[in-house]
Order: structure tokens, then C-alpha cells, then sequence
């Protein structure tokens, strides 16, 4: 027997859960998980953001896997896609780096600048290993 | 947290076509992997398209993937779950746009349905109560406990329009109000889940995929009429769907939504599963409560009405499934609500089971009044193997048939009367130029001869007259004095007999002789089934000029009824001739015709 109470709290549970099948306005935290990705790492790198988004309780967030981004230098890649934003894509992530951003930038919105590929002129400018030759 | 959920469909279709298999196998897949903390296995109710089954879809990309193999588990796991790329080869084509996984919503099969019935289908495990309660569940009942009275609850019911899903379409509300009334020590609500039209399984569906929203409206029903008890008449031909019912019952007695003192509020309610054996009568609802109190499934007159004396003689309130289905969404979204979806006289969506020559076979919900060319073309992807549209059966064998030139007749209760067939519980099987209308009607007449109870002599021998005649032409031996003969026929048994079952029977008949007349009279004057159906006016031919002599025919003959040589010439010798079609399908030229 249950009271009024607990079945909303069942309610509420079992929400959080169920609802990632529905198609919804939320934000996107994309992990690059083709060989490249895994093999530089991703995979930690995925079950931090996993883990942070959990502890956080964070409700209105999917965290989903993309193949190759298509620049596997870079790998970790981790793109972040707010409902009305532009795209962010984070660069050589560690699970630390990670769980700064879920922290910084979804939750508070505010990009983690230092870790994101900036391209000008073309060319992928914090990546310093191309620059030099 | 789970970062990724796959959904498998559990209704009828898709586990005869191996789902649970598939199931096994990803659960088996995930944990060699390693990611089976991350990626949750889910079995759902019917996704709707059922012809591509066994159905699976991943979220949060929104992947529909179709006819999945147990094969395919291992790259569908390696590519969509680890690496996080759709698998176009499995992806059913039309959701997926310039490599872009369009939302299910935007799929032509989705886009024009509107699930109320259906809402749960496909989204929630019908085994666990939790999910179904994460989506409002059970909230109707408390709602309706907590805060409104029985006669509040009545008149929101009566305000939303709702009429019968079974078939008859009488107004819900009213027949609520009217069971309500007497005083009695004791009243009943039963759920009408016999569906035992031919093609149709939209009740089985909803039993399969939410059964808990059948249970909560049968809850709330009760409380509105003053009943304590209910019983849910079901086939047995349907076990899935009393698998899962039988659970849904248990796990909501086990939270105390069901028995004694429900919600802390006192209300008292008790839901009993009664099988049935699969008799169309048992359907007809004084026949059905003459099954559940252990008698012969027969019909009796009416009156008494069952909202005066039905079960053991006490007032009893007896629904649809697809009725039962809706209450919910009124009582949470309001009567102004659904009242606002259909048409003026018909409110609210219809769940079909599309079936037949239809490219997307399967199970559709859409507002009423939307008109048949829409779900045909738009919702069921037109008619497979450019073959041209002839007509759709609805109503079963209590309803008639629909011919292409009424493709933009708007469905709902009315308009399907006014045209001589009727809504029915909600089978749609769709022909082709390749289906005999009379051997439609001939079909229909057969199951209904099969069906009649026998107690009333209108239904047992004059549907077993008609069907003769018609089995007559059929044969090229009708005369046109025969088609007076159905007429007439037809017009008694529906003025005479006891039940709706016999006073429908004709009807695939009236329609079909209404419609496509002249059918029947190619059958009785010319000697020619045009369709190319009927097997006793066939004539199965070989076109010389098309022939290569080859002989393959006369060799796959099972009764050598092919005569000649190779090189020279062959004839099929009719008298020896089955009509089985071999020679048609084995000749390499196509040089075989049947007329
Ligand atoms: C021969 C016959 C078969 C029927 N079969 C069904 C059936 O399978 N399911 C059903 O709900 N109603 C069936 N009905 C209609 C029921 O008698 C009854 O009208 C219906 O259950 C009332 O529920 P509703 O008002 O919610 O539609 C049948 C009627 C006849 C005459």
C-alpha cells in the first residue's frame, strides 16, 4: 500500500528515467566515440561526464555518443549543445576537464574557453603541435 | 543514470517475428561489451508498424530501426552504442533525411496519427507499474477520488463526446448516467476485450502495451456508477495481453490502487480477468455476460438493458477497451480538450489495425474525420506493387465495403453509416484490384455462418442461404434472379434476427452488391471472375506468342495437365487442370495467363 505521497515520488523517480525516450529541447553533451576517440580515451572521459551529469542531478541533459568529428588529433572531443545555442566543441578532454565543463558550461552557461578549439582562417589555432611545423 | 535506451517492441506482431530473441541477444551484446550499466533494454508495447517488425528504437537519437535480426545485434551495438553512429543499413529509410535521424513525429506513418489511446504504446514497459505512474498514471484516479464527485465525473464524460469504441458508438457518458441510476446492493463494470473481428487488434494492443490505463478507467467507471467489482472479458487466443493485465492487476493491488480503501480514500474496487474461448457472439455484450456467469455464450433480447439488469441480474456498466482507454486523458486534460479533436458528432481519435494490400500494415490512431485517402497514402504508404486501390473493408464482418471513389469520405461514425458500412471496433483491411469483391462478401458470410450462435432462426439459416448463393456464383452457376434473392434475404434477416450479430450480417453483401454490381454480374452473365480469383471461372492459358517452348511448365505441373512438345507447342488441358497456379509462376516468360 502506498500513500498519495510516495506514489508521486515513484512519479517523479521513474521520470527522470523514462523521459530520455521522448524527444525533447535539452542539451546535448556529445562524446566523439570512434576508434580515434576511444583510443586517445574517450571512454573515461564519457563515463565522468555519465557519472558528474548523475551526481549533479541534472535533468533536461542526454549525454550521447558521435563517431569521428573528423579531426582525431584532437581526440577526446566533446561537443556541448545548448537548446538556441551555437555548438561548442572541447578538445583533448581528460574526465577532469570534463567534469569542469558539465559544471561551468551546463550548468552555468558559461563556455570553459581555455579548452575549446577556436579555428581562424581556417586553421584549428590551439592545436600547437600543427602550428609549429 | 543510463546515457542511452533501447526499445523493443513486445506486442503480438513483433514477438512472433523474434523480438524477445533480439531482446536476449542485446542484453547478451551489452554485457560482453561492458556498457550494459550505461545502456538500458527496454520491451514496450506496439510501435504501430507492425510489417516492419521486429521493430527497435534507441534513444536519445530517436533511431528507428526495422526488421533487426539476431545477426545484426553485434554491429548494431558496436556502431550505434559504442561508437555512437546510426546504422543506416537497419534504419527503416523513411526516418532517416540527408543522414539526419528525423523525430519519429516527422516520419509520414506518425505525422498525421494523434495517439490518446495509444499514448503509452511503444514509450512505457507495460510490465512495470512505476513507468506507467511516471506518465501521470493512476492521477485520473486520484484526481476523480480526491476531488470530484461520481455525478462531476459523469458529466465531464458526457461533455467530451465519447462514444462506444466497440463498435455501436453510443454516447459513454450516457450510458454511465444511466447505470448510475438504479439502486442497487451490488453493480458491475465490465471491459469488453473479446475483439473478435476478423484483422482486428487495436484492444490487444492497448492490453499489451498500457494495460494499467484500462485498469485505472474501469477504477474511476466504478466510482462514477457506484460499483465495487469489475471483469475484463478477454479472449485466451490473446496471452501476452493477459499476461500482462494479470501483472498490472497484481502490482497495483500491491501499491493499494486496487481493493479496499484505495488511495486512503475509503473506495473499494476489485478487477477479476474472465477468458473467454474466441466466439464472435461472445463480443455482443448480453452474450458476453452470459460467458462470464458461466453460461452458453448466447445473446438474449433487449431490454433489459445491462444498465438495469446485466450481470446476475445487477446493473452493469459494459465498455470497450479503446473507450476505457481514453477516459483518462479526459479526466486529466478535460472534456473541452478532446471534445476540441474530430468532428462535430464524432470526438476524439480512432485506433485502426490497417491490414491487407497496405504497404505499412499495422496499427494506427488518428483524429476522426480524417479522411481515408490520408491513410491510405499518407499514414500507410499507398498500395504495394503499383496495384491500383479497389476498396476498404471496415466493420468486419457487421460492416461493409468502401469503394475507391469514396477515397475522401472523412471517417468517423456518421459518415461510414451514410455510406452502408460502419466504423466497427476498428479493423481497416484495405483491397486491391486483385481481390474479388464477391468473394469478399463470400468470405465474411463464411466466417458468419461459422459464428452464429444458432438461437434465433433468422441468423442461423439465412445467413447459411445467403452464403450458398453466394458460393453459387462464385462457381459461374448464379442467375441474376439470385441477386433479388440476396436482396431480399438479406432485408429479413437484418429486420428479424435477436442480435447485432445477425442483424449486421448482411452487410458485407448489401455493400459489395451497392458498390460493385457489376462483379457479380460479370460472375453470373459472363462466367468470369475479373479480379481472377474465383477458381471455377478461371481458365489458365499459355499465349503462343510468348512461349519458348521450353516445357519448364509441363514438368511443374503436379498433375500434368500441360500437354506437348518441346520445341513445337504446349496447351494446358482444362479438364485436368487444378487451378494451382504452378505453370503461372514458374514460367520464365510470363507466357501464362489465367482469365
Ligand atoms: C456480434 C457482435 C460482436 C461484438 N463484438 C465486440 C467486441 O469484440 N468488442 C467490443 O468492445 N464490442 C463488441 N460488440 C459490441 C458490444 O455489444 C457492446 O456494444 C460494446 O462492448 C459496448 O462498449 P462501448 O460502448 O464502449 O463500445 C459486439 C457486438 C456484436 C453484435
Amino acid at each position: 500500500m502506498k500513500t498519495i505521497q510516495e506514489l508521486e515520488e515513484i512519479r517523479k523517480n521513474t521520470l527522470d528515467r523514462v523521459n530520455q525516450r521522448r524527444d525533447r529541447n535539452t542539451t546535448r553533451i556529445v562524446v566523439g566515440m570512434a576508434t580515434c576517440g576511444i583510443a586517445a580515451g574517450a571512454r573515461p572521459v564519457l563515463l565522468a561526464i555519465m557519472d558528474e551529469v548523475e551526481k549533479l542531478n541534472l535533468k533536461d541533459v542526454i549525454v550521447a555518443q558521435t563517431g569521428c568529428i573528423g579531426v582525431c588529433r584532437l581526440e577526446p572531443i566533446v561537443e556541448v549543445i545548448r537548446p538556441g545555442e551555437d555548438k561548442v566543441t572541447y578538445i583533448k578532454m581528460t574526465p577532469e576537464k570534463a567534469r569542469r565543463v558539465v559544471n561551468e558550461h551546463v550548468v552555468g552557461g558559461k563556455v570553459v574557453e581555455e579548452y575549446v578549439m577556436h579555428i581562424v582562417d581556417g586553421k584549428i589555432i590551439n592545436d600547437y603541435t600543427v602550428e609549429k611545423d | 543514470m543510463y546515457r542511452s535506451q533501447v526499445l523493443i517492441c513486445g506486442g503480438t506482431g513483433c514477438t512472433s517475428s523474434g523480438s524477445m530473441d533480439i531482446k536476449k541477444a542485446l542484453e547478451d551484446e551489452l554485457k560482453k561489451r561492458g556498457i550494459d550499466k550505461e545502456v538500458e533494454v527496454i520491451r514496450t508495447g506496439c510501435f504501430g508498424l507492425c510489417a516492419l517488425g521486429p521493430v527497435v528504437i534507441i534513444y536519445p537519437e530517436g533511431a528507428f530501426y526495422s526488421r533487426v535480426k539476431v545477426e545484426d545485434i553485434p554491429e548494431l551495438v558496436e556502431e550505434h552504442l559504442i561508437k555512437g553512429r546510426i546504422l543506416k543499413r537497419l534504419v527503416y529509410h523513411e526516418s532517416i533525411e540527408q543522414d539526419r535521424v528525423k523525430s519519429l513525429d516527422e516520419v509520414g506513418f506518425y505525422k498525421k496519427q494523434m495517439r490518446v489511446a495509444l499514448k503509452n504504446c511503444g514509450v512505457i514497459d507495460p510490465e512495470n507499474i512505476d513507468e506507467y505512474l511516471a506518465f501521470d498514471g493512476y492521477k485520473a484516479l486520484e484526481k476523480v477520488l480526491t476531488t470530484m464527485k461520481p455525478e462531476e465525473v459523469i458529466s465531464q464524460i458526457k461533455k467530451s463526446g465519447l462514444r462506444g469504441r466497440g463498435g455501436g458508438g453510443f454516447p459513454t457518458g450516457l450510458k454511465w448516467e444511466l447505470t448510475a441510476k438504479p439502486v442497487a446492493d451490488q453493480k458491475y463494470v465490465v471491459c469488453n476485450a473479446d475483439e473478435g473481428d476478423p484483422g482486428a487488434f487495436m484492444d490487444r494492443s492497448i492490453l499489451e502495451g498500457d494495460p494499467n490505463c484500462v485498469l485505472e478507467a474501469m477504477e474511476i467507471a466504478g466510482y462514477a456508477i457506484g460499483a465495487t467489482k469489475g471483469f475484463i472479458y478477454i479472449r485466451a487466443e490473446y496471452p501476452i495481453a493477459v499476461k500482462r493485465l494479470s501483472i498490472a492487476i497484481n502490482q497495483a493491488k500491491e501499491y493499494g490502487l486496487l481493493g479496499k480503501n484505495i488511495l486512503g480514500t475509503g473506495f473499494e474496487f476489485d478487477i477479476e480477468i474472465r477468458l473467454g474461448a474466441g466466439a464472435f457472439v461472445c463480443g455482443e455484450e448480453t452474450a458476453l455476460m452470459n460467458s462470464i456467469e458461466g453460461k452458453r455464450g448466447m445473446p438474449r433480447p433487449k431490454p433489459p438493458f445491462p444498465a438495469n439488469s446485466g450481470l446476475w441480474g445487477k446493473p452493469t456498466l459494459i465498455n470497450n477497451v479503446e473507450t476505457y482507454a481514453n477516459i483518462t486523458k479526459i479526466i486529466l486534460n478535460g472534456a473541452d480538450w478532446f471534445a476540441n479533436i474530430g468532428t462535430e458528432k464524432s470526438k476524439g481519435t480512432k485506433v485502426f489495425a490497417l491490414g491487407g494490400k497496405i504497404t505499412n500494415t499495422g496499427l494506427v490512431e488518428i483524429p476522426m474525420g480524417t479522411t481515408l485517402r490520408e491513410i491510405i497514402y499518407d499514414i500507410g504508404g499507398g498500395i504495394p506493387n503499383n496495384k491500383k486501390f479497389k476498396a476498404v473493408q471496415t466493420g468486419g464482418p457487421s460492416g461493409g465495403c468502401i469503394p475507391a471513389e469514396l477515397i475522401d469520405i472523412p471517417i468517423d461514425y456518421d459518415s461510414l453509416i451514410s455510406i452502408g458500412s460502419m466504423m466497427g471496433s476498428g479493423g481497416m483491411i484495405v483491397l486491391d484490384e486483385d481481390n474479388c469483391m464477391v468473394d469478399v462478401a463470400r468470405f465474411y458470410l463464411d466466417f458468419i455462418k461459422d459464428e452464429s450462435c444458432g438461437k434465433c432462426t433468422p441468423c442461423r439459416v439465412g445467413t447459411k442461404r445467403m452464403l450458398e448463393i453466394l458460393e453459387k456464383i462464385t462457381r459461374g452457376q448464379g442467375t441474376m434472379d439470385d441477386l433479388d434473392k440476396l436482396e431480399t434475404l438479406a432485408k429479413e434477416i437484418k429486420a428479424s434476427s435477436l442480435c447485432g450479430l445477425g442483424q449486421t450480417a448482411p452487410n458485407p453483401v448489401l455493400s459489395t452488391l451497392k458498390y460493385f454490381r457489376d462483379e457479380y454480374i460479370a460472375h453470373i452473365v459472363d462466367k468470369k471472375c475479373p479480379a481472377g480469383v474465383c477458381k471455377a471461372l478461371l481458365q489458365y492459358k499459355i499465349d503462343d506468342e510468348k512461349c519458348r517452348k521450353c516445357g519448364l511448365c509441363a514438368r511443374s505441373c503436379p498433375v500434368s495437365a500441360i500437354e506437348g512438345k518441346v520445341k513445337e507447342k504446349f496447351t494446358v488441358n482444362q479438364d485436368k487442370c487444378i487451378k494451382c497456379g504452378t505453370c503461372m509462376t514458374k514460367c520464365p516468360f510470363k507466357a501464362i495467363d489465367k482469365k
